[in-house]
This record gives C-alpha cells, structure tokens and sequence, in this order.
C-alpha cells in the first residue's frame, strides 16, 4: 500500500506517523529519549526494580487442571491478573512515566476503555507526583464506574468525552487533542500498541516482560515451549507483549481473539482484523473497520477494553505474514468464558480475557493430550462483575 | 490558479482572507448558498472541509459539523459535487484527513480537479511521513498545501516549504481548531523564521475569529483562515457567516 515498507517506523507496511504537524517534534524526542533509555543502565535497573516491588512481577505461570482437562492439552495462564491495579497495562505505563521523566514532562495524558490503563496511570503518577488526566468516554465511565472511582481517588483528573460513540475511539481523539495543546509539557502514554511512532514499538517493548518472563517460566517448568500461545485482542498489547518473545520460534501458535461483538455477520463487532481493512487512525496504518467512505465504522464489543475499532500495526503485519492467527469470539460466548475460568480454576478473568479463554474452549479436542496451550490473563475481572450479572440477569 | 491568486493579491497588496467551510454543514443546500455567497463576501480561497468521522486535529465546532454533515449522508463524492455545482470563482483547497481520501485513491485527484478544486491540504500527513502518498497527492492536477506549525524546527521549515504548493498553512498556536479571544504572542518570530525558509505565500490559521484578529495577523501575514467562527455562524444563519466574512474583508483591507 505504501511505499515505506521496511522503514523504520513500519511494520511491513503498516505503522508509520500520520498525525498533525505539531506533534512531529515530540513524537521524535519520544523516540530519542527511548533510544538513550534503552542504552542506559539505570534506567533499566530502576523500571525492573520497580516491575519487580511495586508491580510485583514476575507474575506467575499457574497450572489449570481443571480447564486443562475440559480442553484436552495443558493450558498454562500467565497471571498478568495478579499485577499491581490488576492488569498488564501497568508494565508499560511505569516504562513511560520513566520516560516522561526523563523528557522533564510532569503532566500526563492518557485514554482510557475498560478503565485499567487509566488506573494504571493514575496509579503511577501518583507513585511518582506527576499530573494525570484521563480521557474516557462517558459510555464506558457508566459501564466501569468502579475504576471512575479508583482514578479519582488515587488523584486524576477524568474528564467523560461525549463525542461520537462516547467510546474508547473517542476518548483516544480527545487524548491526541489535549497532547496537540500542551506538547511542550506533557507527555501522552498511549494505553496499547496503537498511534504514531515510536508508540506502537515502544509500548510492546514494555509489554514483551510478559513473553520473556513466560518463555522462561514454561522452559524451566516443562521443558519446553506452548504449542499455541492465545491472547485477546483490542489494541493488542497484551497479546503482542506475550508473542513478541516467541516470533522467532515458528513451531509455536500464536492466536490473537478479538471481540466478534453481536457475530461478524451484524455490524455490532469490533474484529478490525477479521473484518477491517487498511486505513489510518490515529496516527498509523492498520486494519481498520471503516465503511466504503473511508469513514470508521463505530465498533461494539461487551468488553469496553476491546471496543475499538482498529488494532495495533505489528498485529496487521503478523496476520499479513501470516506469522500470526486472528480469530473472534461473540459477546455471549466471552461472558461464558468468563463463568468458564471462575468455575473450574477459581479465577475471574477480565470480559477482555475471556474472549481468549472462549476460544481456546470452543477448540476443545483440536490439541493433543501432551500439547501445551498458554493463556495470557490480561486481567482480573472484578471490574466487569456487575456488568456482567447486570447481562445475566443476577442480582448482586 | 492559487498561484495566480496569490500573485494579483500581492500586486495589488492586498491580503489573503481564507475561508474554511465543512462540506454538507448545515445541510447539504445550505452549504451550497454558504460557498457561492463567499466570493461576493470577499473570500479569496476556500477550503473545503471534507467531514471525517474522527477529526482528531479539530476543536468541538468543527466536530460537530462534521457529525452533522455525515450524519446527512455527505461523503466525498458529495462533497466533489458540491464543488462542482458551486461553481465559485476563488480557488477551492480541499481540506481532509487521509482516510477518507485513501478510498477513492485512484481517481481522486483527476474528479477534484473536474469539479473545480484547485488544491488539496491533508491533515494527517506530514512531510516525510509517507513519501508515495505525498508523491501521488503532490504529481497529479492539484496544489498540495503544506502545514507548519509552532512547534516545527526551523530546519524542517525549509523541508515543509520544499515540498509545498500553492500557499504554506501556518498554524498559530499550539492545539485544534477553534476560535481564541487572542492571538499567540511567538507568532511574530515563527512568521518571520518562515519567511527566511520560503518564497511561498503564509496564510495562517487556527484561533482567528474576529476582523480585529484578522487585521493583527493580516500585517504579518500574507493570508489569514478563517474557519470555526464562520461554520459556527453557519449553524444558526448563512447571513450571518456571510456578514462576518464580509466584516474579516473589511478589516484585511483597511491595512495598509
């Protein structure tokens, strides 16, 4: 589609910066300040001590029995649940207000869906007395008062976005318009694999401690690498934080799940990759559900952190290279994943989770008794309970 | 033909009143009597502004005039209409994001140019950022305009400039669209590095609402935007977005 294949800020030929010319020169003191980071011993030490004391990694590789023995192989979950605020998304957030400080930027911008990227960044400026505002579209904030809440208590600022779908979209425009106003003193920590470069490859460096910590754990606990490795996908930073490590290892599966929403026959999902095709949003190319207009098609997902309507770049690449597998699950089977992981091992995943956890279910049979199936959980799923019973018809 | 305008402007040294209008905003007749009252009302170039779902560069006036444009059905083959059927006498800069463009790729540019459009100005594409779409937008029958903004490094000025056609699109002040009470204090110096970068014509935009702030920048500048003031006037009368441009006219042309 382009001619920039292979340039540094692409994957293949998705990525790039298609943004404003204002936030040019920040995007390019984003990246060098990464690349100095990168290269710099302390600031190493001082992200891993702190994912280490404060996020409280590694985080485990849990055995589960009981699913295990429901899906035929051995699924192994790598518990990104049990972080610090209860999601991956902190491991990245800690990396970028790292980064913000570095840059003298003691203001901080973020979008936010589900809620848990906003927590984890309300979080972290807290732990560091940086200003925090959060976008959040005033659909989610009545899905996930909860974490409205958390926010709000730990010190930010959120502020409901009532434009468009009121939505995770929305509140990622209104994020780039507030960062477009304040560059000179703000850094803006995307919450996924998403926006201009260097984002996309900077957040799945700080999400690839989830790959790397799990090739170790399944090396050292079985000898041997998964089978297939499954993850949910919106954005897709989890599920490019646990491929990343094992991309070079061609005999291991990777399956990304996204939200089919309603079913990919309606137009109520949010599969940008099953369904999209390439367009820009918000600063890079990727699959994208868009109508015939070139203009973005609202995405519905009962899962606010998938509810998106495009996909981080590098999963466009992987899928194009066939490197990577993206299938989707519906609404009504993600909240049956959801009861599934409560029931037979004890842990409530995120509805965002449990679109992954339904997949690997409906292939029940498919694996071989011996193969190893592992699971990112991306999160706990405290935060959808009440949604979820309010679905269901329970009373809580 | 921007060109040509901008030349018989500076010949008679006048400045350059830009005005910006979304397509299919208020309706899609409305919009029609807005473009062909600007020429009379004294525009010299209008953008045209095709809507876009997510306007990530524009402040809440532009927003909502694009919602309500898109939710009455425009698209840019509409908008390409539109032009078309307007038939105004200043040159015509189509104003959009990439995407929308990005679906009618391959017979875009020729279309604009039959429909009476001049020059195209995208958004979301910086320079550098995508050499083959700005070779394909900057080879074909339009004048692709370029933005700087006050953030851009002097050096890349002259790279913005280089690339440019027609006029170059200053932003003056740091954040989306919208209408400001003042007008950004640096603008001054940022005009000034521009100049030293190119030979091209500045029209700066972004905050400028009222014939006052028109006039401030006008003894800067070659050109001044115009654009939430007017479709916010719009949303209640075309007279009244009409009589405001007519008043920014008056004002650009009291200078000396």
């Amino acid at each position: 589609m382009t001619a920039r294949t292979g340039a540094p800020d692409r994957f293949g030929a998705f990525g790039g910066r298609y943004v404003p010319e204002t936030l040019i020169p920040a995007l390019d003191e984003l990246e060098r300040a990464y690349e100095s980071a990168r290269g710099d011993p302390a600031f190493r030490t001082e992200l891993e001590s702190l994912l280490n004391k404060y996020v409280g990694r590694p985080s485990p590789l849990s055995s589960a029995p009981r699913f295990s023995e429901r899906v035929g192989a051995v699924v192994w979950l790598k518990r990104e649940d049990l972080n610090h605020t209860g999601a991956h998304k902190i491991n990245n957030v800690l990396g970028q207000a790292l980064l913000a400080r570095r840059m003298g930027k003691r203001r901080i911008i973020a979008e936010t869906g589900a809620g848990q990227h906003g927590v984890a960044t309300a979080t972290v400026c807290a732990r560091f007395g940086m200003q925090c505002v959060v976008y959040m579209g005033e659909e989610d904030m009545r899905r996930q008062a909860l974490n409205v809440y958390r926010m709000r208590l730990m010190g930010a600022q959120v502020i409901p976005v009532t434009s468009g779908t009121r939505t995770l979209k929305d509140a990622t425009s209104e994020a780039i318009r507030d960062w477009v106003a304040s560059v000179n003193d703000s850094h803006y920590i995307i919450g996924s694999v998403v926006g201009p470069a260097p984002y996309p490859r900077l957040v799945r460096d700080f999400q690839a401690v989830i790959g790397h910590e799990a090739r170790e754990q399944m090396l050292s606990e079985t000898g041997r690498l998964p089978s297939t490795i499954v993850a949910c996908v919106g954005g897709g930073s989890n599920a490019m934080g646990i491929f990343h490590a094992f991309v070079p290892d061609a005999e291991v599966e990777l399956v990304g799940v996204e939200a089919a929403g309603e079913g990919l026959e309606t137009e109520h999902h949010a599969a940008s990759l099953s369904r999209g095709r390439p367009g820009v949003l918000h600063g890079s190319l990727s699959y994208l559900l868009q109508d015939s207009h070139g203009q973005v098609h609202p995405a519905h997902s009962i899962s606010a952190g998938l509810d998106y309507p495009g996909v981080g770049p590098e999963h466009a690449h992987l899928k194009d290279t066939g490197r990577a597998r993206y299938v989707a699950i519906s609404d009504r089977d993600a909240v049956a994943g959801f009861e599934l992981l409560a029931r037979l091992e004890g842990i409530i995943p995120a509805l965002e989770t449990a679109h992954a956890v339904a997949w690997i279910d409906s292939q029940r049979g498919r694996w071989k008794a011996e193969a190893q199936v592992l699971l990112c959980v991306s999160g706990r799923g405290d935060k959808d309970v009440a949604h979820v019973s309010a679905a269901s018809g329970a009373d809580v | 033909m921007l060109d040509r305008r901008f030349a018989d402007l500076h010949a008679a040294g006048r400045r350059a009143l830009v005005v910006y209008v979304t397509a299919g905003h208020p309706t899609l007749d409305r919009s029609l009597e807005l473009l062909r009252g600007l020429d009379d009302a004294g525009a010299d170039v209008i953008e045209v502004g095709v809507p876009f779902s997510d306007p990530m560069a524009d402040g809440a006036v532009i927003q909502a005039s694009s919602q309500r444009a898109l939710e009455q059905g425009m698209t840019l083959d509409r908008t390409l209409d539109l032009v078309a059927r307007a038939r105004v006498r200043a040159p015509v800069v189509l104003f959009s994001y990439l995407n929308p463009l990005l679906s009618s790729r391959h017979t875009l540019l020729d279309r604009a140019a039959e429909s009476g459009v001049h020059g195209v100005l995208v958004t979301d594409l910086p320079v550098g950022a995508d050499p083959e779409l700005e070779a394909w937008l900057g080879g074909g029958p339009l004048a692709f305009v370029r933005l700087v903004a006050p953030t851009t490094p002097r050096e890349r000025m002259a790279e913005i400039a280089r690339h440019g056609r027609g006029f170059v699109y200053l932003i003056s002040r740091l954040g989306v669209t919208g209408e400001r009470a003042d007008v950004a204090a640096d603008l001054p110096a940022t005009v000034s590095a521009l100049r030293d970068a190119t030979s091209l014509p500045i029209c700066v935009g972004f905050g400028i609402s009222r014939p006052d702030q028109a006039a401030a920048v006008g003894r800067l500048a070659d050109g001044v935007v115009v654009g939430s003031a007017v479709v916010r006037a719009a949303d209640r009368d075309i007279d009244a977005a009409l009589s405001l441009v007519r008043a920014m006219r008056t004002s650009l042309d009291q200078l000396p």
